[in-house]
């Protein structure tokens, strides 16, 4: 069993003003391993997500990602992980082989290491045949598929995945979830936001934020037990009803 | 009379050279008074089909009534009764949320007391509010001061695309809480979603892929219209158990669902002595099965495959 920790948290709060966005929280995830970061609109998931990517500085607490310090090193950070959401993945007026070399080039593959990816990125998404269309003209799953292989065509210690299957069809959704489950394979740490309760059934670990606060961190199966709810969409309303803060 | 009557709607986009069918022949009715939930992904025409119905857009072919108004000729008369919603946030940013719904009042030519009744226990929640810039509004105080802005008429029908998407589970629930109590006031809400679990909330529902509509129902007619027996799985191994299943000539599909595989067979007997038989050879440890009822989701699946 793989226990090498890839995120490390102890305290971790942001404040803006007066108002306490992330509110102290500690958790740590595996490598390998796929962690579900769940909370209610508001609750701070995007405020601490920033502070994870290397974005936003903490107010005070304790966190390192792929081994680097989120106050001294987020920029080492940046080089070693991948980040796509719904809202922003790939340039539309790109190509899809625009967008990998693209993204490859920034993450610093060189032209041969860029061809040898191109070459299987296509192949493993059966996309030889959209090589050279834009991407603005892929339907959204399959956007959305290109989008997560590009975001680990870097091979980055931990892939953040925000609401990455919003509005995909129900089979491109758990076709996207098999390449989540592969990529974990392969060590890469999955962090994943998302409003679909089965998918947090999908992980292997399970956090829920409650206005600021981790209310609940376990595997689904323990947190089903523990808060006696069929299923973690039972468990998810039982625990953000609680939520003081207006969404 | 139907509040809503669309046949064989048919609406084309060309970009460039590419000519994409959005609305591929559809054609359905909504009665006075229901919930009808229009289900599919992305990109399957919902959006069209909305702006289609209140008159924002033309079909290139095919006939649609609102209130019984043809959508082309009386396009006025229906801009007056509905109320529309759209997926994407439209009021004004820069005025109050106050000043929003004074003027989306002031346009139908009434008040915000005239009709306060009807929006009391949305607007409520964000009157402490009122002299904030909507702009500056959470995502789900907008929600909540857009559906507002469409009651602010009574209208006949309401509109609403895609009010949850992006919403978290506890806020969904809320809304269409909220949805049920404005049908007992007597309108008809028309209601597109991505999220196949809020299909069982409609009173009936069109499920709608690449625009076309797989069936329309009321949800449990959807349930019961699907004909293959379905098995709950799982395992310590669920990914090898996946690959396992689908790899079985017998097996028709196998889709994950949160903590169990739901595996349909192109058989109809002996399904448990198979799976058992996949288990074993398999080693896999763990395991528990069970047949099961399908849900939106997996008749969706199973529609759409076919």
């Amino acid at each position: 069993m793989e226990t090498e920790k890839v995120i490390r948290v102890q305290e971790l709060t942001k404040k803006f003003g007066d108002f306490t966005a992330v509110d102290s929280i500690s958790f740590e995830v595996t490598k390998g391993e796929i962690f579900g970061f769940l909370g209610a609109n508001g609750a701070g998931k995007t405020t601490a997500i920033r502070m994870l990517c290397g974005l936003s500085l903490p107010t005070s607490g304790i966190a390192s990602v792929a081994g680097f310090d989120v106050y001294k090193q987020n920029e080492s950070i940046k080089k070693n992980i991948g980040y796509m959401s719904q809202k922003f993945s790939l340039y539309e007026d790109l190509t899809v082989v625009e967008n990998i070399s693209f993204y490859a080039g920034i993450y610093g593959l060189n032209d041969n290491q860029i061809r040898e990816k191109t070459g299987l990125l296509l192949a493993q998404l059966q996309l030889e045949g959209e090589r050279k269309s834009l991407v603005r003209s892929l339907p959204l799953g399959w956007k959305q598929k290109l989008a997560f292989s590009i975001a680990i065509v870097h091979d980055p210690a931990i892939v953040f995945l925000d609401e990455p299957t919003g509005g995909v069809d129900p089979i491109t959704r758990r076709e996207f979830w098999s390449m989540i489950y592969a990529a974990s394979a392969r060590g890469i740490t999955v962090f994943v936001t998302t409003h679909y309760m089965d998918e947090a059934e999908y992980c292997n670990r399970v956090s829920i934020m409650v206005d600021g606060r981790i209310e609940a961190l376990d595997s689904p199966q323990n947190l089903m037990s523990n808060f006696e709810g069929r299923s973690m969409d039972d468990v998810f309303l039982r625990l953000a009803r609680k939520a003081q803060r207006t969404s | 009379m139907k509040a809503i009557v669309v046949e064989n709607i048919i609406k084309r986009y060309k970009a460039q050279k590419v000519e994409v069918t959005a609305l591929d022949g559809i054609s359905l009715s909504v009665d006075q008074g229901e919930i009808f939930g229009i289900i599919g992904p992305d990109g399957a025409g919902k959006t069209s089909l909305f702006r289609i119905l209140t008159t924002l857009l033309l079909a290139d072919s095919g006939y649609a009534t609102v209130d019984g108004f043809d959508v082309v000729k009386d396009y006025k008369k229906i801009r007056r009764k509905v109320g529309y919603m759209p997926g994407r946030f439209s009021l004004y940013p820069d005025l109050t949320v106050q000043e929003n719904l004074e003027f989306f009042a002031a346009i139908f030519n009434t008040t915000i007391k005239e009709n306060y009744e009807l929006i009391k226990e949305i607007y409520s929640q964000i009157e402490p509010f009122k002299d904030r810039r909507a702009g500056q509004l959470s995502g789900g105080m907008k929600q909540k001061l857009a559906l507002s802005c469409a009651l602010i008429h009574k209208p006949s029908v309401l509109f609403l695309d895609e009010p949850t998407t992006g919403v978290d589970a506890v806020s969904r629930k809320e809304f269409w809480e909220m949805l049920h109590r404005l049908k007992v006031q007597g309108i008809t809400i028309l209601v597109s979603t991505a999220y196949m679990d809020e299909a069982t909330l409609c009173d009936r529902v069109g499920l709608i892929q690449k625009g076309i509509l797989l069936s329309v129902n009321t949800p449990k007619g959807v349930i019961s219209a699907f004909r293959s027996s379905l098995w709950a799985i799982r395992a310590n191994e669920m990914y090898a158990l996946m690959e396992t299943i689908k790899a079985d000539p017998a097996v028709k599909s196998c889709y994950p669902f949160g903590q169990y595989h739901h595996v349909t067979f192109n058989k109809k007997e002996q399904i448990e002595e198979h799976l058992n038989r996949i288990v074993k050879n398999g080693s896999f440890t763990g395991v528990e099965m069970f047949p099961i009822q399908a849900n939106i989701e997996d008749c969706f699946m199973a529609l759409m495959s076919n």
